[in-house]
């Protein structure tokens, strides 16, 4: 193997969603989309919502990937994940009748709803959304 | 001598409870099985989250932060896992001794508990039950663990509770589960740990700022061992109940195999009885 490519691994608490050597991994965190190659300076950052790519030698993997934190270190990457999935474990339905929920809440702004938590919701149901798309 | 037909029936009712003591047994090996593969499928996120938070705390030093200085609350409290069905030996009364026989006033103690049973006989006790999740108990998923910790991460924000504790059974192995009491915040990160961690990530950078990603992540850590609580006890339930079961089929095979003795004795009693009934009769007719 050249040596242009590093470590992966996507761990949830349920599962070790992916692990392997890609050249190249994007994904979302609260402070911008990043891609990182290797030899990156060590960082670590939260992840926010969003399409993690990794570029394999063979090809390219897609994941949402929706919060947790990164652990970038020049020859490994990790992504520890709250909820990740690949796009073949999503649910469309679901997903659209979540965004449909969570607009509708921040579109009322009644009483009692918890802004920030369906603004989330809204995100998680919009990244699962566009990864299929 | 009890009578030939009260054994028969006493031996049949025994006989009874020893096959549901054995399906029991059965339905919760099996489970034990799947539990267990569950709960150790945490461990690695749980191992990578503990060390990125060492090498954060290398890095930051415990700057002021929320989640680890005390907030002056003399308030503790617990979250107890414990289990929504018995019949599993000691698993709840060793749980709920945790709480008893700790030395906390009874005041200052609220409990948010997992588990009817547990949750039930503490509150019977004279406990402030603030939250019950027992329904979670039956399939524990992460975003359980999340909903638990919001609530208690909130009050303690709030200042309502100065500590937080974590009460559930450690899965040692498939016959030896064991109670514990953890503490979760104010954090208490193992001293050498982070030294160590100092040492292999010098240069770590944080993005935003090591306060504030530290403050983001503490929660995620603290639920990540609050969700790996919840396996642990499931696993933990099942191994529990499977032995219980298990001496349970024992000893009704002991009272079966000690009713029969009685009740073949008590046939051969009254065969006996009948003969020289009988041949007493014969004898008078004589």
């Amino acid at each position: 193997m050249a040596d242009n490519t590093f470590k992966i691994s996507i761990i949830t608490p349920e599962r070790v969603l992916y692990e392997g050597d890609a050249t190249m991994i994007e994904f979302n965190t609260v402070e911008g989309q990043i891609g990182v190659l290797p030899m990156h300076i060590p960082l670590t950052t939260v992840i926010a919502p969003g399409i993690c790519t990794i570029t394999e030698p063979e090809g390219v993997k897609k994941a949402a990937v929706h919060s947790g934190i990164a652990e970038i270190l020049p020859d490994h990457v990790t992504l520890l994940a709250e909820v990740a999935e690949w796009p073949d474990e999503i649910d469309v339905e679901r997903a659209r009748s979540a965004e449909d929920r969570a607009r509708e809440r921040l579109a009322n702004k009644a009483e009692g709803v918890d802004v920030l938590r369906a603004e989330v919701a809204l995100k998680k149901a919009l990244v699962r959304q566009d990864i299929l798309a | 001598m009890a009578s030939m037909r009260d054994i028969k029936r006493r031996k049949q009712s025994v006989s009874n409870t020893q096959q549901i003591t054995k399906a029991m047994k059965l339905v919760s090996t099996v489970k034990l099985q799947k539990a267990r593969t569950k709960a150790e499928q945490t461990t690695p996120y749980f191992d990578a989250m503990y060390s990125t938070i060492c090498s954060m705390l290398a890095k930051a030093g415990t700057v002021n932060n929320k989640y680890l200085k005390d907030n002056g609350s003399e308030k503790k409290g617990f979250i107890v896992i414990s289990s929504n069905r018995g019949l599993a030996g000691g698993y709840n009364s060793n749980i709920v001794k945790m709480i008893t026989g700790g030395d906390y006033k009874k005041e200052d103690v609220k409990l948010y508990v997992v588990g009817h049973k547990g949750g039930d006989s503490l509150a019977h006790k004279g406990y402030e039950v603030v939250k019950d999740y027992s329904p979670v108990m039956e399939a524990p998923i992460y975003a359980d663990a999340i909903q638990i910790c919001n609530d208690v991460l909130n009050a303690y924000a709030e200042g309502e509770i100065g500590e937080i504790y974590l009460v559930y059974t450690h899965f040692k192995n498939t016959v030896s589960q064991i109670p514990k009491l953890m503490k979760l915040l104010p954090a208490e990160i193992d001293e050498d740990d982070v030294a160590n961690a100092s040492q292999s990530t010098a240069l770590m950078n944080f993005e935003p700022n090591e306060e504030e990603a530290l403050e983001l992540i503490i929660p995620k850590y603290v639920t990540s061992l609050v969700y790996g609580a919840l396996m642990e006890a499931v696993a933990s339930e099942n191994g529990a109940r499977m032995q219980a079961m298990d001496s349970a089929t024992n000893n009704a095979e002991e009272i079966i195999s000690d009713l029969s003795l009685k009740y073949n004795r008590a046939r051969q009693g009254s065969i006996t009885q009948e003969l020289t009934e009988i041949i007493a009769g014969a004898e008078a007719l004589n």
